[in-house]
This record gives structure tokens, C-alpha cells and sequence, in this order.
């Protein structure tokens, strides 16, 4: 009986309805009457043509967005990590910038490695990036000889299961130019491999050497394994998706990240889509605001129907738009003008504003339909 | 009869083509050719062949134009043109110049590509543009200027190519030689059409020699209008100061070169030239000096005239004004309804709805224009059916009653029952524009229900709000139809009811049904006062419930949850358990509200809603409900049951602090020992805080009017209660107590490092006892940052809005369901994935559990 109804009612509703109709033993007259019922309903809460879902869209986010706190620091959930939130998050997400102001990573672990936290704090060790400041007790500048001498921290390097040939590797790589040696009492001599050697130059390599990465992810400060459920997740200061997803241990189905960018470049254009929606919702959530799916859904749809992410800036979607008057409108008004009378741009006048500036109806609601009433004429 | 407008001629503008306007185009649409620096002649007569000749437009009432006749207000105004005696650059397009310069050949003008690479390129160019857009175009574009910098032979004509330079804001310099105007327009007219196209330009709109003007339009005298001050002193606009310059210089320099003066005063004079004509075009161009009034003001010329938020875009193209408006203060008035609007009397004299005169209302329309414009209900004005507006005065009564017959317009006073659109600004949202009924009223201040604040978000502490009378039929049909109050009460936001009940009408029911009795008599006038007028059968004594279900449809149904988790049932219309509070008839989540919406439609539900408002105040009113100081009374067992709470979590903060300092707390991991304690001690406080909410909430008397606010969710919660009778609690600042500041101490009366309570912004007394000084500096302390934090996010939220409309406004449901934007590009295939509208479903959704129970039910 369901499927005599399929065409009529959306697929997801009836499957729900299939659902709950199994689970109350309905019989064949209730089902029948509650399907005409639920086709009654639905076609009462279709949604009209020419609804301009966009402003409602927009408004739905503007309004509460003056409800929205600026603070940006705060405490997410039982973590004790640092995520901006509020308005500026919202913001940012919007904006679809290329630099999160904090990175972020939910990183999920493959079945036997999630639940034991042994397993897991190894597998987090693995993740957070090591860099030579972390294995040094100090860094001393010998003036005389102009070389600079670390003066190695044992114990943390035995900690972070670092050999002393795996540091020199590791120094060989990423430090290029430099003399690398090993002095007699232990310490790691540095010295920059030039033909005159100014202390300028040696004190520009003290802070590029505390600065050397050694082991780990690049780009992840910190992390943090939580429980949740029961399972262990690992969060993360600093994202690097491409390096983490190359764990054998990371479950790379689950495993995400707060940047737009990084989940469009390395997952795709889907996978940014759905990271839109998360993250506005979870804005949305953590500020005790309700806002409807359907109006992040839309955001982020529009946001990558190009398949890049484009931001709702001057040079995002609105920057995009084929309409001069309606990009002029918008911002910098000059450089549309100039740049359309160069290339004899032609503006066909099919969006709102273009009509506002003219005094012409716009096409969106009552403006759309155009008919036109024959009447006879008077003799 | 008179013959009526039969036929409408509807021009509409089909595209705009953006692109130069030609020296011959110049030529062509000019009516004038502009001589003489001079304006007016001895009599204050404009002089011909100067800037403000009449053929330029009319500007003076009474004048007709010598063009086409019409006037003021009539006549479009015309184009006039200068002819510069030497060329000059426009400061718009030196960027362009430059790479045309860079990118073609200084001795053949051509491109400095192959011939067969040319083509190539423009075939590759167009194929960019219609699959990505210009925006991508534009970008290959600059690749290819860039690569054709550095070609250092013409492949045309063999001529060895120099490097140019700019030297800003517009002097270019080829191998140290300064490049004239001449020099560059002379180079720019060898280029041939299909060249320029490698660049971007669309020759048919844009030659590269166009860039460089020969011929300078001068805009129409109604662009830039004369103001005649008080003095009887004419005051010019800043443009005409500005082309009167230019025509000056233009002379002067005219003259030198006839006169055969030595090239460097020609030279001067040139340059002199181009600054007037580039700060003409813009006057913000950096390393040019703006061009001032003589008092040192900047000019505003065309550049500024054009952008920002007082631009033309935006102040008067987006934006525009309007007539039949009013503004004034709003008021509260609970007894009119939702959807109507009280207008003050002074303003309905002078807001007017146009009436068609007929065969059928004549009369009556006679009536309103003897009233004239003075007496109310009357008439402004009279519109004769060929466009002719008379005003209605004592003197023109006479002879407008006696021609006045079908086919005329009445503009009649506002009154009871026409339709007004109503808004608030900031208009955040579509429920800040609503239509509302006209209730004429006394004094001076628009009246509205308070229950529809919500959806304006305004409050009485001196908001103003805007009000519009709409025109036309169809202009009052979609108001009427889309915009009512009642079309809005659900927010397309959450799919929740906006308009509800609040406050004291929440508290009046909730009084009502929990269990207030009345006598007979009194039930019946709290009902009669309501407005019911079909009372049902009562007994001696009537209940509350039995007032509240007079209100509701026999055949309601309806089973929810009050606030504290009980139910609510309904059935055939009698209330028969349950209380109701904000959870039933409140705003966001009337439930009870949301049923009747879906089961009797909007307007009824607008009309019950509007008793059910009422009944609450009027409930009030019989039983009286005040809050007074002391409701925030506790008893002295309370009260020290309080202070020991208080006391035990100092202690265990102390017990804490010394851990800390003997080194026995484990910090939590990522956190520093410093870090951990603060936290720990925050827990504690917050906690204690929070116990003595309940204990004080448990121990105050049912009666006590906070409680029953907060219960029934009209307003407050019980921690505003615990902050007013037992204790404010810790002040925080981006979610830590209150920090150090100079000299590791908050204030100069604590010690140094001090980590106690109250050191670190706890503040231990109630607002009834007082704060003492220290306290209420931490209070004040978070009392700013609030401010601050508002005074921050409003134009930063507005900036997001703004972009989020601009790229937004053009998306809609198309006839097939389908999500596009202007240019028909899909964006959703089924809006939502499932078609419905959030404003018309429930929450968003259909709650396929409920609707089943319903069938079975049944």
C-alpha cells in the first residue's frame, strides 16, 4: 500500500512511516487512512514556489545571530581544549577561510586500538608533533666558536621514545646548511654552513633549531584522548588530516577536522559539505539556539555547488554573481563598474536588487507569475 | 462617465550593457558644447554655452526646457561635452592602461603574440568564460598580461620592446621618456580590434584610444542642482565648482597653444588639466591632492558620489523613500487585538488610503471631503482622473463637491479596519514587518499588543516604529494576505509559534487553572470582560479550569505537558487536568498554541490566543498579583542555614587552597596545577550557588509572587530570586573568576596572591542587603564586559547578516521544487530533501507517531 503513496509523499517520511506503522501494528484500514492523512499533510506543508528561501535562509541566521555571544574562548564540552565559538566561529565557517583561528582534529581510532587507553595514549604520542625545543634542557650560544651547543634532555627524549640517531636523522632532514655533529660531553653541536659565519646568523638558527620538528604530525601541538561512549577519541590542537589519515591505527572514515579547506582538499567537496553542516550546527547547539537543519543544509549546499568552497563574501558567492549591479550593490562598487564597461558586460536583470535600483518588480513571490489578463477592449 | 485608464503602458527594462561612451557617442547625445566658464550673465541669467545653459535642463520652477519642453521635475536633463585642448588620462582605468601599454607593441600598437597564438588565446578565453564565468577569465587574463611583460621583441613588426614603468598616480615612463597622453593614444589607436580582446577588452564597447579622454561629458544641470540660500545667494554643487574648473583651465590652455606660449607653460597648464579632470572623476586618489571648497572642505565628486553607505548605490538605489509614513513612540495597549495597531488622531489626518470614486459611494466620499482635511474622518486630497492632484481646502471644497463623479480618486483619512504595515527596526527577520488593522486612538503614540513585542523585538523604554499606508488594491491584498499578524505566528527559523503569551497573561492563567475558585457572578464578568459572550452553564461555584475551557472550540483536543512535567489534557474542549503555563500558551513552545494552529487555522488561533491573553490580565485584576520586597523575605532558620552553606564552601575553597599549596592536588591532564585549582574552586562555588537556588525556592511560600513567575515561565528564574534574598554568587570573566591584575592582587585591600572567594569576585551578599564596595566593583567589573560584549557583536552580526542577504536574496523555489538562483543554476534539487516549509510544518517536520495515535484515536 506504501508504495501507491511513493511519488506522492517524500521517500524518507513514507520510510519513517513504514517504520512506525510496523511498530504500532497498524491494521490495513488505520494504515490507509493515516497514509491519506499523512498526504494531506504533507502537501499543506509543501513549501510554495517563489518562496525566497534565500532571505528566509538569511534571516534565520542574522536574527540570532545578535543573540550570539563574542566569546571566544571556551571550554568545549568536558575537554579542557581551547575552540573559538560564538559569532566569530559562525564567522569563520561563513567566510570559508583558508586559516581556522583554532585547528582541530576528532581523531577516531580502528576497533582493537579505541578502547584501550594504553593503546590509545601510544597511538596519541605517535600524533603530537615533537619539536628539538621539547628534547633540549637549553640552547647555548658559543660565541667564540660561533656554533650553538644543545644540551639534550635525557629523560623526556626517552619519554617520547626518541634514539639519539633517530634525532640526528631527523636534524640531518630539516635542518639544511648546518653542520650537525656530536660533541664529546653528549650535547648536539649546531653550525651554520656558511664561508663567513656573522652571530646573526647563529643566533637566526637558535631559533629556527628550538623550532625543528623531529617526530610526529607536523602541525598538532597537542592532543588529548577523551572518552566518549565507550570508546576513546583523541582531540587535537592543530589539524593535519592528509599525514594523520595515513595511520594504520586512525579510523579514517570518522576521523575530522574543524578546517573547511583541509577536509575539501583532502576528502572532497561532499565530505565539505557535511563538515558545513556540523560545525554551524554545533555553533548553533553550544549557543542554546535552535535553528532549523533545512537552513544550514541550504548554506552549506550553496556554499559548494561549484564544487569549491566558496565563502558569502565580496569575493565568495556574492563576488560570483553575474549580475554587476547586484555585485556592485554589494561592495566596492567602482571596480564591477569600471571592470563591466571594459569587458561590455550586459546585465540581464534576472535577481532582486537590479530591479530595486530600477523600480521594477522583482522575480521572487507575487513578482514571479506573469500573467497577464486579456480584457476586451472598450468600443 | 469619464473614460477610464483602459490601456496601462508597462515599460520595463529588459539589460543593462555596461561599456565607453565614444568620442562620436560624446558628440552625439550632447545637446550643448560648453565654452565659457561662466554660469550666469549680469541679470543671474544662465549663459549659453556655459555650464548651466538651459539646454542642459531645467532646474528653476516655472522654466520649460529648451530641448523638449517639459518641466521641472518633467525634464530628464541633457548631456552637454568639452573638448579638451589636449588629451588626458582617466584615472579609473590607469591599471588598465599600463598592461595595455605593457602588453602590445610601442612601435605597431599590435599585441606581442603570434597572430596564430592570438586566436588561439581568444578561442581559449571565451571557452573560460562560458564554462567558469568571467571571475576565472579575468584571472588567465592577468597570466597573460604578466607573460607578455616581459617579451622583449614585437613579433609583428621587430621592434625592440622597453620596459614601462608607472610612476603614481598616472605618469608612465618608457625607458626613462615620460609618455604623453598623445604618445599613449596614438600608440592605443594602432591596435586592432581582435588584439585588444587577448586583454579582456570588448572592442565594440571599449577602443584601448577611448581610455584617454579627447571629449569630456558634462552631465545634466539636474545631476547637480543649484541651491538658492535664504540670502537670495545662488550656492553651485560641488560638480559644477569642479567642471568650471576644467572648462577654465581648458581655455586658458586653448589659448596658450594658439597663442604659440613656450612648451613649458603649455606643459603646466596640461598637467593642471589633467588634476582638475582626474579629482573630477575621483578626489580620494591617493598622492593627488582632493580638490577643496574654499572654506577647505574636500569636494565630492563622482567616485564618492557612487560608493559607500551614503553612496547612491546604497542610499538611494537599494534604499528609497517613501510617502504615507508616520513614526512615533510605541506604546502597550493589552486590550486592543494582536493584529491591530493603534494610530494616533494626528497621524490619521494626515495619512490618506486612495478611494475610487462609483456610482455607489459617491455620497459617502462627498461626506469625507466636506470634512476636509481639518475634521476626522476627512479627505487631503482629490486626483483627477487625467492625474491632476487638488488639495482639499475651505476655498476648493466648494468646486471639487460639485465636479467630483466616478473615475475620481479620493485620498480619505485612515481609518478603523484598513490595513497598515507595521515595522521595527533593526527589520532582522520577516516578522519584523508585519500588517496590522488600523485602530484610530487618542494621544500620540502608536499603541500594540504587547504580546506581538516579540516578534518586532521591541519594548516600551522609548522605541519608535515605522508605519505604512499601502496604495495600491494589490499592494493592501498581500499585505492582508501575507503579511497579517496572524500568517507570521510561526518563525520560519524553528518552526515554533513567535506570538504567544507572556508575562502576566502566562501567570494569569497559570493562576486560573491551578485552582483559583470563583462565585457564579464573578466568573461570569471575568468572562463577559474577556469578551466571551456564549457562557456556558456554570454551578454556585466555578473553578478555573471552567473559565479557561469557555474559551476553547467544543470539539479540541489536545494531551501535552505543563513545565514541571505534568500533563495537560484537554477533551471536547473542557480542560480537565493539567495547568497551564508558559509550556501550553507561551512563546517558542505553546504547545497548546501550536495544536490549535494546525486544527483551526491561523486566524482563529490569533483570536483565541488574544482571549486567552486577556483572561490572564483579567484574571490579575480580580485577585490582584504584585511583587513586593518582601517576597524576597527568608526566615532567620533559612537565613542561617544559608550562611552555614555559604560558610562549609569557603571552608572547603580554604581546605582546597592549602592542598594547593603543600603540593597534594593532581592536575588534570593539559592543565596546569594553577589552572586545575581554579577550576575545582569554581565547581564548588557554582555548586553552592546553585543549592541555595533550590533551598530558597523549596522554602518560599506558594505564594510568593517570584515563584509563581518563574513556575508558570512568565519571567525569571529561581536564581534571580536566590540572587535578590540570599546570595549573588561568583562574578566571571571569560568563564574564570575574577583575575589579577597589576600586583598580583584584584584590589589594594586584599593581600597579595590572595585565592580566596571573596578576593576573586564572589560576592556574598543578596541584592536586598547590599553589596559592599568591593562587591560591587566585581559586579560592575562583569556588568561592563557584558556592555562591551554588545556593543562588539551588534555591528559584527550585522556585517554577517548583510552578507549572508546580499548572497542569498536572489535564491527561490522554483514551480518544480527546485532550489535556483538568478541565472537558473541548481542549487537543491527538493528543497530541504523533502519539500516542506519549516513555517507551515511542525518544527520542521512531521511527527508521524503523533499523526498515527491520531488515526487510532480516532
Amino acid at each position: 500500500m506504501i508504495e501507491e503513496f511513493r511519488g506522492k509523499i517524500n521517500g524518507m517520511l513514507l520510510d519513517e512511516f513504514e517504520k512506525e506503522a510496523n511498530a504500532m501494528k497498524l491494521t490495513k484500514a488505520q494504515r490507509e487512512k493515516a497514509l491519506k492523512l499523512l498526504e494531506k499533510r504533507y502537501k499543506e506543508y509543501k513549501i510554495n514556489p517563489g518562496e525566497a528561501i534565500g532571505v528566509i535562509t538569511a534571516e534565520s541566521f542574522g536574527e540570532p545571530g545578535t543573540q550570539m555571544t563574542l566569546n571566544i574562548f571556551h571550554f568545549a564540552g568536558v575537554s579542557e581544549l581551547n575552540v573559538t565559538l560564538g559569532l566569530p566561529r559562525l564567522i569563520e565557517i561563513f567566510d570559508a577561510r583558508k586559516e581556522v583561528s583554532t585547528p582541530i582534529m576528532e581523531v577516531y581510532l580502528k576497533k582493537p586500538y579505541n578502547t584501550d587507553i594504553k593503546a590509545v595514549k601510544k597511538v596519541a604520542a605517535m600524533i603530537k608533533e615533537t619539536k628539538l625545543r621539547e628534547l633540549a634542557h637549553e640552547f647555548l650560544i658559543n660565541i667564540i666558536k660561533k656554533q650553538i651547543e644543545v644540551v639534550l634532555n635525557k629523560g623526556n627524549m626517552r619519554n617520547l621514545g626518541i634514539t639519539e640517531k633517530f634525532l640526528f636523522d631527523a636534524l640531518a632532514v630539516k635542518l639544511k646548511k648546518v653542520k650537525i655533529r656530536k660533541a664529546s660531553n653528549g650535547n648536539v653541536v649546531l653550525k651554520p654552513d656558511l664561508e663567513e659565519v656573522s652571530l646573526k646568523d647563529v643566533y637566526k638558527l637558535k631559533e629556527k633549531a628550538k623550532e625543528t620538528f623531529i617526530k610526529g604530525i607536523e602541525g598538532i601541538s597537542q592532543v588529548l584522548p577523551i572518552k566518549q561512549g565507550n570508546e576513546f577519541v583523541i582531540l587535537t590542537t592543530g589539524s593535519n588530516l592528509k599525514d594523520t589519515l595515513k595511520l594504520e591505527q586512525v579510523d579514517e572514515t570518522r576521523t575530522i577536522s574543524n578546517s573547511l579547506f583541509e577536509i575539501a582538499s583532502i576528502l572532497g567537496i561532499e565530505a565539505a559539505r557535511e563538515a558545513i553542516v556540523y560545525e554551524a550546527k554545533k555553533v548553533i547547539t553550544e549557543q542554546g539556539l535552535d535553528v532549523d537543519t533545512r537552513h544550514i543544509l541550504f548554506i552549506s549546499d550553496l556554499m559548494t555547488a561549484t564544487g569549491r568552497v566558496k565563502g558569502v563574501t565580496r569575493s565568495g558567492i556574492t563576488g560570483e554573481k553575474e549580475s554587476v549591479l547586484a555585485r556592485a550593490t554589494f561592495e566596492t562598487p567602482l571596480k564591477h563598474i569600471t571592470g563591466a564597461a571594459l569587458a561590455g558586460e550586459e546585465d540581464l536583470l534576472n535577481s532582486v536588487v537590479e530591479n530595486v535600483l530600477l523600480n521594477q518588480p522583482v522575480p521572487l513571490g507575487t513578482g514571479l507569475p506573469g500573467l497577464v489578463a486579456s480584457m476586451k477592449k472598450n468600443e | 462617465m469619464i473614460k477610464m485608464e483602459t490601456e496601462h503602458i508597462y515599460k520595463k527594462v529588459e539589460k543593462i550593457v555596461f561599456g565607453f561612451l565614444s568620442p562620436k557617442q560624446i558628440k552625439k547625445m550632447a545637446t550643448v558644447k560648453v565654452v565659457t566658464p561662466e554660469l550666469y550673465d549680469k541679470d543671474g541669467y544662465p549663459v549659453d554655452g556655459g555650464l548651466m545653459d538651459t539646454r542642459m535642463g531645467v532646474i528653476d520652477p516655472g522654466l520649460r526646457c529648451p530641448v523638449d519642453g517639459k518641466k521641472l521635475k518633467e525634464c530628464p536633463g541633457y548631456f552637454g561635452y568639452i573638448e579638451l585642448a589636449r588629451p588626458v588620462i582617466h584615472i579609473q582605468y590607469t591599471k588598465i592602461i599600463l598592461d595595455l601599454l605593457r602588453s602590445t607593441c610601442g612601435e605597431c600598437g599590435r599585441i606581442l603574440m603570434e597572430e596564430s597564438e592570438i586566436e588561439e588565446t581568444i578561442k581559449h578565453l571565451d571557452c573560460v568564460e562560458k564554462e567558469s564565468g568571467l571571475n576565472i577569465k579575468r584571472k588567465k587574463i592577468k597570466a597573460i598580461i604578466a607573460s607578455l611583460k616581459t617579451v622583449k621583441k614585437c613579433p609583428h613588426c621587430r621592434a625592440k620592446q622597453y620596459n614601462i614603468k608607472i610612476e603614481k598616480p598616472l605618469t608612465f615612463i618608457e625607458n626613462d621618456k615620460k609618455l604623453t597622453p598623445i604618445d599613449i593614444r596614438s600608440r592605443f589607436e594602432k591596435t586592432p580590434d581582435r588584439d585588444v580582446e587577448v586583454i579582456g577588452l570588448n572592442p565594440r564597447v571599449a577602443r584601448p584610444e577611448w581610455l584617454i579622454l579627447t571629449l569630456l561629458p558634462i552631465p545634466p544641470v539636474t545631476m547637480r542642482p543649484s541651491i538658492t540660500l535664504d540670502t537670495g545667494e545662488r550656492s553651485e554643487d560641488d560638480l559644477t565648482h569642479k567642471l568650471s574648473d576644467i572648462v577654465r583651465i581648458n581655455q586658458r590652455l586653448f589659448e596658450n597653444i594658439n597663442a604659440g606660449a613656450p612648451e613649458v607653460i603649455v606643459e603646466d597648464l596640461w598637467d593642471l588639466l589633467q588634476y582638475h579632470v582626474t579629482t573630477y572623476f575621483d578626489n580620494t586618489v591617493s598622492q593627488i591632492p582632493p580638490a577643496r571648497h574654499r572654506s577647505g572642505q574636500a569636494l565630492k565628486t563622482l567616485t564618492e558620489r557612487i560608493k559607500s553607505k551614503e553612496g547612491r548605490f546604497r542610499y538611494n538605489l537599494a534604499g528609497k523613500r517613501v510617502n504615507f509614513a508616520a513614526r512615533t513612540v510605541i506604546s502597550p495597549d493589552p486590550e486592543i487585538a494582536f493584529n491591530e495597531v493603534g494610530v494616533p488622531r494626528a497621524i490619521a489626518n494626515e495619512l490618506t488610503v486612495p478611494e475610487r470614486v462609483n456610482e455607489w459611494n459617491l455620497e459617502r466620499l462627498k461626506e469625507f471631503i466636506k470634512r476636509g482635511p481639518e475634521e476626522y474622518p476627512g479627505a487631503n486630497y482629490v486626483i483627477r482622473p487625467d492625474g491632476k492632484k487638488k488639495k482639499i481646502s475651505d476655498e476648493t471644497k466648494e468646486q471639487l463637491l460639485e465636479e467630483l463623479q466616478p473615475g475620481y480618486l479620493v485620498e480619505r483619512h485612515i481609518m478603523d479596519g484598513d490595513i497598515a504595515i507595521f515595522n521595527r527596526q533593526p527589520s532582522l527577520h520577516r516578522m519584523s514587518i508585519m500588517s496590522h488593522k488600523i485602530k484610530i486612538l487618542p494621544y500620540k503614540s502608536f499603541r500594540l499588543n504587547p504580546a506581538v513585542c516579540t516578534p518586532y523585538a521591541g519594548d516600551f523604554d522609548g522605541d519608535e516604529m515605522n508605519l505604512h499606508i499601502p496604495q495600491t488594491e494589490e499592494a493592501r491584498a498581500e499585505a492582508e494576505i501575507l503579511m497579517h499578524v496572524q500568517t507570521q505566528i510561526i518563525t520560519p527559523k524553528n518552526g515554533t509559534n513567535i506570538i504567544g503569551c507572556l508575562e502576566d497573561a502566562i501567570s494569569g492563567n497559570y493562576l486560573l487553572t491551578k485552582g483559583l475558585e470563583f462565585n457564579k457572578d464573578e466568573a461570569v464578568e471575568l468572562l463577559m470582560s474577556v469578551g466571551i459572550k456564549d457562557i456556558p452553564k456554570f454551578g454556585k461555584i466555578v473553578n478555573g479550569k471552567e473559565i479557561f475551557s469557555a474559551l476553547l472550540p467544543n470539539n479540541f483536543e489536545y494531551i501535552g505537558k505543563s513545565r514541571d512535567d505534568e500533563d495537560v489534557i484537554i477533551k471536547n474542549g473542557k480542560l480537565i487536568k493539567g495547568i497551564i503555563d508558559g509550556a501550553s500558551i507561551g512563546e517558542e513552545n505553546g504547545n497548546l498554541i501550536r495544536k490549535l494552529h494546525r486544527d483551526y487555522g491561523e486566524d482563529k488561533t490569533l483570536e483565541l490566543m488574544g482571549l486567552m491573553f486577556k483572561l490572564g490580565i483579567k484574571t490579575l485584576l480580580y485577585c490582584g498579583f504584585t511583587s513586593g520586597l518582601a517576597d524576597t523575605d527568608l526566615n532567620p532558620e533559612l537565613k542561617s542555614k544559608i550562611q552555614k552553606m555559604l560558610n562549609d564552601a569557603e571552608k572547603q575553597v580554604e581546605e582546597l587552597i592549602r592542598k594547593y599549596k603543600a603540593g597534594q592536588i593532581t592536575p588534570m591532564s593539559t592543565k596546569t596545577l594553577e589552572e586545575s585549582l581554579e577550576l575545582m574552586i569554581l565547581q564548588v562555588l557554582n555548586k553552592v550557588r546553585n543549592k541555595i537556588g533550590e533551598v530558597v525556592a523549596a522554602n518560599a511560600p506558594e505564594k510568593n509572587s517570584f515563584i509563581i513567575m518563574s513556575r508558570s515561565g512568565a519571567r525569571g528564574n529561581v536564581l534571580n530570586l536566590a540572587m535578590m534574598s540570599a546570595v549573588v554568587g561568583q562574578q566571571s570573566l571569560k568563564g574564570k573568576r575574577i583575575e589579577n591584575g597589576y600586583g598580583d592582587r584584584t584590589l589594594s585591600v586584599f593581600n597579595k596572591n590572595d585565592l580566596s572567594p571573596r578576593a576573586r569576585g564572589f560576592i556574598r551578599s543578596s541584592y536586598k542587603k547590599g553589596l559592599d564596595p568591593v562587591e560591587f566593583f566585581f559586579g560592575s567589573m562583569t556588568g561592563r564586559d557584558s556592555l562591551m560584549d554588545t556593543a562588539l557583536r551588534t555591528p559584527k552580526s550585522g556585517y554577517l547578516y548583510r552578507r549572508l542577504s546580499n548572497a542569498l536574496q536572489d535564491l527561490k523555489i522554483e514551480y518544480d521544487y527546485t532550489v535556483r538562483d538568478a541565472n537558473k543554476a541548481i542549487i537543491q534539487f527538493n528543497y530541504g530533501d523533502d519539500g516542506m516549509d519549516v513555517s507551515k510544518s511542525e518544527g520542521g517536520t512531521i511527527n508521524i507517531k503523533n499523526l498515527i495515535k491520531e488515526v487510532i484515536l480516532k
